[in-house]
């Protein structure tokens, strides 16, 4: 069973973004660039079931300008076998991309397709569910846990929901959307036991993987060659900054912070 | 009065329909506007983040005919039913689906069930909370209709004109809508509040319809099946809408500490919030989290202890009207967002705030 991963190539987490004085977007220039963490859980859930057994190859896919050719190869770095970029310098919208991935899996046949549940620049929380719609097949979202039964052909997946854990049982080929841990606990590995990580950590690409990563192939496509159709129904009118909040105060003790919020604020 | 009302709805239909013909809407000026509310219900009622749907839609426009959707299994969506009848002023409709193939809220029924009605009511909207239902069902169903959804909406500026956070909400994103009908969104509920006014006694009660799924099509959904939920039931108020949430981080170090921030909630009537690190450490279950990939919320009061303030976390919270902080470094980013900050150790103010916090009235 193959597995295909989409990534996507996103201002880096850590980055204070900045919006441009004339309110036509976010500063992207000059910015790190880099996975977005999801996609990055998304590859190494594909790896460690892969690493199970129970796949045999795993092919990393992203769509957008040239650039994505180097989250592609972190991707091979990481031990993705091959790669596919959609190359279009058009923007691309959850709509488009997720008819660029039902072209791909057309062509690859997958049994599953894992995405993050949502890229970071955008925060749209949307293909996974589309492209799963376009499919005709069961999606499994904000999945923080899943278990594969080959000889079944199902995927028992876990899922984040308002209420608490949901479980599902998809039937295989599967679209699933990962959750993953605050990419802020990176930092704090030594925090963490490996035996309970909500999900997984995603492994960080050695040298020797980075240097075959170089061999690997990545096979380019264009919207076209796809036959799909680039649709563009939706416009980015501005982009502006968040009202800013009033500058607050540090109080000096708890009879303080008390007597705030009771006299001063009047919600409590 | 009615009449006219009807009029307008048979007039919707026939331009949405002309509008599909030709694959554009053509009209300029004062586009009619009926809306489809994806509703969620529990125990016969309807839940409180779908009136927020309600309150959006009304927000469209003046002339707009609201209809809400709901789907279960039994006695309970029924109950539902009569419950959003006379629940919203402004829903005119109410539209049930009962069968077991809806016993959960399954995306795969869901997206062909709305993809189903969408085709025989022709609404200009359809809009969903963008709760966990409404967020894995809704851009399912747009892709069926081959439309762009617009998600996580926290302003409605127009009839195709929509404001939403990008980037954990560091900007803001003023999007315009061009494609054919429907045009569909997900709305924040804390952005949309519903007035705590109970609906005029004398207001019309809407009309129940119920759906006919002879030609559903069973076999053809694809298999997905419910296994299970765990959840925690708590006599504390829903994190989603309560009126003051404390929240604790991963300097409370244990879920056994994490027991603090529960009693200081209960002092205050509170609900119990979570960092994403303190849900990971496993001191708490994940409906508990509050940040870009857990809940939003935006209560009169949040109390964050031991919370460094990391982007991802100030993306659920930040429209809190008064925010409190509490940490032991003063150089923590979450004392720039802080109404009013504390720099102490959480182990010491809890209790001392538990000993002088007036009892909740």
């Amino acid at each position: 069973m193959k597995i295909m991963v989409a990534i996507k190539r996103v201002v880096d987490y850590a980055v204070k973004i900045r919006v441009k004085s004339d309110k036509s977007g976010v500063e992207t220039s000059n910015v790190k660039m880099s996975m977005n963490p999801f996609c990055e859980i998304g590859l190494e859930e594909a790896l460690r079931i892969k690493e199970s057994g129970l796949a045999s190859e795993v092919i990393a896919v992203s769509m957008g300008p040239s650039q994505c050719v180097d989250t592609l190869r972190t991707g091979l770095a990481m031990g993705a076998d091959r790669a596919i970029h959609v190359e279009s310098s058009a923007t691309l919208y959850p709509l488009s991309v997720a008819k660029l991935l039902k072209a791909l899996v057309d062509v690859e046949k997958p049994g599953l397709l894992i995405l993050g549940k949502q890229a970071i620049d955008d925060d749209c929380n949307q293909t996974g569910q589309m492209v799963a719609g376009l499919l005709n097949w069961p999606q499994g979202t904000f999945a923080s846990k899943v278990v594969l039964d080959k000889e079944k052909e199902v995927a028992t997946v876990e899922r984040e929901v308002d209420g608490g854990l949901e479980t599902l049982c998809l039937d295989i080929p599967a679209v699933i959307t990962l959750m993953g841990e605050d990419v802020s606990l990176r930092f704090y590995t030594s925090l963490k036991q490996s035996t309970d990580l909500r999900l997984n950590q995603p492994r960080y690409a050695t040298l020797p993987n980075i240097m075959k990563a170089k061999s690997k192939v990545i096979k380019k496509f264009t919207p076209q060659e796809l036959n799909v159709d680039i649709k563009s129904d939706l416009e980015v009118v501005q982009v502006t900054e968040p009202p800013k909040r009033k500058a607050g105060v540090i109080v000096s003790s708890v009879d303080d912070l008390i007597d705030k919020l009771k006299n001063e604020a009047h919600v409590i | 009065m009615a009449a006219q009302a009807l009029r307008r709805k048979t007039l919707a239909n026939l331009s949405a329909h002309s509008s599909s013909l030709f694959s554009k809407s053509s009209f300029s000026l004062q586009r009619l506007i009926s809306t489809l509310v994806l509703g969620e219900h529990e125990g016969g009622s309807i839940k409180v983040q779908s009136l927020s749907a309600v309150a959006a839609a009304k927000s469209l426009g003046e002339d707009n005919s609201i209809s809400m959707l709901l789907a279960g299994s039994g006695p309970s969506v029924q109950e539902a039913a009569r419950y959003a009848a006379s629940c919203h002023p402004s829903i005119s409709q109410v539209i049930v689906v009962d069968s077991d193939t809806f016993m959960y809220p399954l995306a795969e029924p869901w997206a062909k069930l709305v993809h189903l009605i969408q085709q025989k009511g022709g609404y200009s909207h359809i809009m969903a909370t963008s709760s966990s239902f409404g967020k894995n069902i809704l851009p399912r169903a747009a892709a069926l209709l081959d439309v762009s959804p617009i998600t996580d909406v926290i302003e409605i500026s127009g009839p195709q004109l929509f404001v939403r956070p990008i980037y954990a909400g560091n900007a803001l994103c003023t999007v315009r809508y061009t494609g054919a009908e429907p045009c569909m969104l997900t709305i924040r509920s804390t952005s949309f509040p519903v007035p705590l006014t109970s609906a005029n006694s004398k207001s019309d009660v809407a009309p129940i319809s119920q759906v006919d799924l002879s030609t559903f099509g069973e076999d053809k959904v694809c298999k997905s099946k419910y296994v299970n939920h765990t959840s925690q039931d708590s006599e504390r108020p829903d994190l989603s809408n309560a009126r003051i949430v404390v929240t604790g981080g991963r300097a409370l170090k244990s879920a056994e500490n994490f027991k603090m921030i529960e009693k200081l909630a209960e002092k205050l009537g509170a609900a119990v919030g979570a960092t994403r690190a303190a849900v990971d450490a496993g001191f708490v279950p994940n409906e508990l989290q509050v940040g870009q990939t857990g809940k939003i919320v935006a209560p009169e009061l949040y109390m964050a202890f031991g919370v460094s303030g990391a982007i991802q976390h100030l993306a659920g919270m930040r429209d809190s009207k008064v925010i409190v902080a509490v940490n032991k470094d003063a150089d923590a980013p979450i004392f720039q967002v802080a109404d009013y900050g504390l720099v102490g150790d959480l182990f010491e103010v809890i209790p001392e705030l538990l000993e002088k916090l007036p009892e909740k009235k």
